[in-house]
């Protein structure tokens, strides 16, 4: 059974957009997100930073501080081994999630 | 690792709020810069970037709260609440931190022991290439095959060999006796050890017989005898009547080459005529010398034996009189070769087993402890889980209680071991004899009772999680059932329950048959009257008494303690039966010609004894006469058998007197003249051993003991003696005591084993009570509902403590019975070590099946009264 929720949802977005871009700050993954979807996903800011760090303490991403092309100093996030399999395991969890819903939709 | 991390975050506290602050803060600048790159005005770009963030302090907190999750600050928070549940219950806190204390404490010793006697015998450096040389299975040399050997090898840097000794030692006015090493010159350099004060004597010293009369002082001695002045050395002190110069001082913590042997100085052994008044160094025959050599590097012990093997073979050849059938071998050094060092090693290896044992089965007691309250508190933890706290809170929580318990319990172990083993390093168990152990607890010993502690922890402490998880909350909270797995045969914990009683069982056993044999040995045939009799030990060659005056010294001690008030009997033996000398000469039938083992008639101890002898030591006499002072050098030479002797070597009693029989290869025929009773001379296990008494004065020695008989109290004997000796030769040094006292050496294997035992055996019994207490309350807890419901239905005392208490007994009663089967064979080898120790005793058996059961009632009283005080309406109101 697919176990997902939203936070589990804005976890695999994180982590997705991490693994597509290498090493990403906060805010360059809510602009990320937010061009990659078409203006579709919007990420909170409220949300996001206390879910960078929880990903962060359980060892799924790692941080440090570094300059952004407009050499502003930000904490840089990226994934790590553990991140990667957690990647793996949220998407396949949220395509269960989405199938399951839509055979819900069509049927009820 | 993560907890630094979190431990430096600590200290950072503010630094990490910082370092979000600034972590937002380019957030907000970043979305401002892009915001005024899409065309707005500053003052907008900026308060829409904030709009967009929310209340940055709320946010702020959120952010820390994700961090905080696994804070240091958060398990002193954990900490602070499981000694707090811990204090909520002291009987369970108490009874886990001691019993772990106790299982870690018995391992710290035994470790310590087992480390100090074999993994590091001598603490010497470059140890592992040290070997003790052994000759036909005996640690003994001669002198002149240690000359061969040292000579001819070509597989070690260097042999060196030594030889215990006592001598009077003199450095102005007061004589003592003190102990000593008679060292080859090359003695320290092959050790690798360097003088803490002047030097070291060195072969470069050694030109033939007293030509080096030098002295090396232990540390100790010169602290205790010299008050650590640098200026002994150089100074001159007297050796047996003999002046040696001080040349050094010997570092700290070096004792010599034996283990248990703490020396007072070393003097080179070429000096042996002047400290003995004989010397052995130039008979082939005689094997009274120990060697130790440092294997070359990257020689092996095989290749090394190898060598040995071909000098054995030239000497076999050149010297077929005294080395036929001579072989080496090697042994680990620092134990009077694999004499002592077998025994005691297979000793520490049982004695280790033993303690892992304990520990184990101390871990499965806590685990059950552990379940039993993990029990009691089910419906809180399931209220938890309900509330929403997660599993890995839960098990935290649970962690950190049980950490917490491996600390106190660890800390309080490792305390105990260290006091116990201080003063085991200290005691020096055979009175006349500089013997002790030294076992102080070393960086390994501490390290590893810490990972046992911690290991233990996380073992019981992770028993009852499956039990918690086990169980759906809801159930839990909805009906107040304490957990209900299904019932299987039998639980891990019942198994590790039944092992242990048996482990308790088979130490009770045993302990008490050591006890037994132990105390029929203090009652047993000596063949000798060991009570009312006192001891004085002298070596007349310590005060320079020589040739006649020897004889005449001794017949003047005899006849003043004769005089005395209150003395039955005086006379004069070398060696006390079951003391620590003896000596074994092969015997041979009157007319033998050809000398060797297979025409011997028998291998029968060896004394020399004065008249008065056997009537001072309560030996009785069998046959023929006594010796009178008339049987002296000039009249035919005579000996008194044991019944042993006459038995094997002549066929009876009746044959013994008046026949005759040769005294060592080549050596003079003797006529016996009296027989003896039988008795126990070399250990308290031996077979019948023969025995043989030769009159002092026509085998003079001048190292004897002198056995006082008194008709009262020897205590009240003693100072009259005491001035008497004084008064004969004030510049003696001599020794007195009781001969019961003096026995201890004999009996001191045994002592060793029970004490040993006996310990084991209560710490058993201790863990076995903690383990069923465990159990039963675990039992009870379970079913209070139950007892509750059955009372109230009118079940007596007697059924609910069935229900109780059953299954915790009929484990008791398993265990104990095949502990007690284990026990009957393990104390076979009991029987090598303690006098008669014969399982098949009915004081054994009962006093093991009382001892079991007052384990189970003492561990059964606290649940059992549980159990029947259950106030049922209490019970059914609180669901």
């Amino acid at each position: 059974m697919a176990r997902t929720d939203l936070q589990g949802t804005l976890d695999l977005l994180v982590l997705k957009t991490l693994a597509s871009t290498g090493a990403l700050h906060g805010y360059g993954i809510v602009v990320h997100i937010q061009r990659v979807s078409d203006d579709l996903l919007r990420v909170e800011e409220g949300s996001l930073y206390p879910a960078l760090h929880r990903m962060e303490q359980n060892g799924w991403i790692k941080s440090e501080w570094a300059l952004t092309e407009t050499n502003r100093k930000a904490k840089f996030y990226r994934l790590t081994e553990a991140g990667k399999r957690e990647l793996a395991k949220a998407e396949t969890s949220f395509d269960e999630l989405v199938k399951g819903v839509r055979a819900v939709l069509r049927y009820a | 690792m993560s907890l630094i991390r979190r431990v430096m975050n600590l200290f950072r506290h503010s630094q990490v709020n910082r370092e979000i602050e600034a972590e937002l803060r380019a957030h907000i600048a970043m979305r401002t810069e892009e915001n005024i790159a899409a065309g707005m005005p500053p003052e907008t770009a900026r308060r829409n970037a904030l709009l967009r963030f929310g209340n940055p302090t709320s946010m702020r907190e959120q952010v820390a709260g994700a961090d905080a999750a696994l804070h240091l600050e958060h398990v002193a928070a954990d900490l602070r609440y499981a000694g707090r549940q811990l204090l909520h219950s002291p009987g369970f806190a108490f009874t886990a931190v001691i019993t772990l204390a106790v299982a870690i404490a018995a391992n710290a010793v035994v470790f310590s022991v087992l480390n100090a006697l074999v993994l590091r015998p001598l603490n010497l450096p470059g140890a592992r290439s040290l070997y003790s040389i052994e000759q036909t299975g005996e640690p003994v040399n001669s002198y002149p095959d240690y000359r061969d050997l040292r000579d001819r090898n070509r597989t070690f840097d260097g042999i060196a060999v030594y030889n215990f000794n006592d001598a009077g030692f003199d450095a102005g006015g007061n004589p003592q006796r003190s102990y000593i090493y008679e060292a080859s010159g090359n003695y320290f350099d092959v050790l690798g050890v360097h003088p803490y004060l002047g030097r070291f004597f060195s072969s470069a010293d050694e030109h033939g017989p007293n030509s080096a009369p030098y002295i090396v002082l232990s540390y100790s001695f010169w602290r205790t005898r010299f008050h650590g002045d640098p200026a002994a050395v150089g100074r001159t002190a007297e050796v047996n009547r003999h002046t040696f110069t001080i040349i050094g001082v010997a570092p700290r913590g070096f004792r010599g080459s034996e283990l248990m042997y703490a020396p007072d100085f070393w003097l080179p052994i070429v000096e042996q005529q002047q400290i003995d008044g004989t010397s052995t160094l130039d008979n082939r025959n005689d094997r009274s010398l120990w060697l130790i050599g440092r294997l070359k590097p990257q020689v092996t012990v095989a290749q090394a034996t190898g060598d040995l093997a071909t000098i054995a073979a030239y000497l076999k050849k050149t010297y077929p009189v005294t080395d036929d059938g001579i072989r080496f071998s090697l042994a680990r050094p620092g134990l009077a070769g694999d004499m002592l060092g077998g025994p005691a090693r297979a000793f520490a290896a049982g004695l280790m087993v033993l303690a892992g044992l304990i520990l184990l089965a101390a871990c499965a007691n806590l685990g059950s402890l552990f379940a039993a309250r993990a029990s009691d508190r089910a419906r809180e933890i399931a209220l938890r889980v309900a509330l929403g706290s997660t599993r890995r809170r839960i098990v935290r929580q649970l962690l950190t209680e049980a950490l917490l318990i491996s600390a106190a319990g660890g800390a309080c172990g490792i305390t105990a071991a260290v006091i116990l083993l201080r003063g085991l390093s200290a005691w020096q168990p055979l009175p006349q004899f500089p013997v002790n152990v030294p076992v102080n607890p070393d960086a390994t010993t501490y390290a590893v009772a810490a990972a046992l502690a911690l290991a233990s922890g996380l073992l019981f402490g992770l028993a009852p999680l499956r039990q918690v998880f086990g169980t759906a909350p809801w159930e839990v909270v909805k009906s107040g059932m304490r957990a209900t797995g299904r019932k299987k045969w039998f639980t891990m914990r019942e198994v590790l329950l039944v092992v242990q009683i048996a482990a308790c069982a088979v130490l009770m056993t045993s302990s008490l048959v050591a006890l037994r044999g132990l105390e029929r040995s203090l009652h047993s045939d000596f063949g000798f009257e060991p009570t009312r009799a006192l001891v004085v030990d002298t070596d007349l060659s310590m005060a320079d008494y020589r040739g006649d005056r020897i004889p005449e010294m001794q017949r003047r001690m005899i006849d003043s303690a004769s005089a005395l008030p209150g003395v039955g009997a005086a006379g004069i033996i070398d060696n006390l039966p079951l003391g620590l000398g003896w000596s074994i000469t092969s015997v041979y039938r009157q007319g033998t010609t050809d000398f060797r083992t297979a025409t011997e008639a028998a291998e029968p101890a060896q004394y020399s004894i004065t008249p008065g002898y056997f009537a001072a030591a309560g030996t009785t006499l069998l046959a023929g006469r006594d010796f009178t002072w008339h049987d002296d050098k000039n009249a035919p030479l005579v000996a008194i058998v044991n019944r042993e002797f006459a038995r094997k070597v002549f066929g009876g009693l009746n044959h013994a007197v008046g026949s005759r029989f040769i005294a060592g290869a080549k050596g003079k025929t003797v006529e016996v003249v009296g027989v003896v009773e039988d008795g126990m001379y070399i250990s308290l296990t031996e077979d019948p051993r023969p025995a043989f008494f030769r009159p002092m004065l026509q085998v003079p020695l001048s190292s004897t003991e002198m056995v006082v008989r008194t008709t009262g109290d020897p205590a009240a004997v003693a100072p009259l003696l005491d001035q008497a000796m004084k008064k004969l030769d004030d510049a003696m040094p001599f020794g007195l005591m009781t001969w019961e006292r003096q026995l201890d050496s004999a009996l001191f294997a045994a002592r060793v084993a029970t004490i040993a035992l006996g310990v084991l055996g209560l710490l058993g019994a201790l863990l076995a009570i903690t383990g069923i207490f465990g159990m039963a309350s675990y039992q009870v807890s379970r079913r209070l509902r139950e007892m509750g419901i059955r009372m109230v239905l009118g079940a007596g005392n007697r059924q609910v403590l069935r229900a109780a208490l059953g299954s915790a007994f009929r484990l008791l009663a398993v265990g104990s019975g095949a502990g007690m089967l284990l026990g009957l064979a393990a104390t076979r080898v009991l029987a090598a070590i303690v006098y008669q120790a014969s399982p098949r005793d009915p004081v054994v058996l009962a006093g093991t099946v009382a001892a079991m059961l007052l384990v189970g009632l003492l561990a059964t009283w606290a649940p059992a009264q549980r159990a029947l005080h259950v106030n049922p309406s209490m019970l059914m109101r609180e669901e």
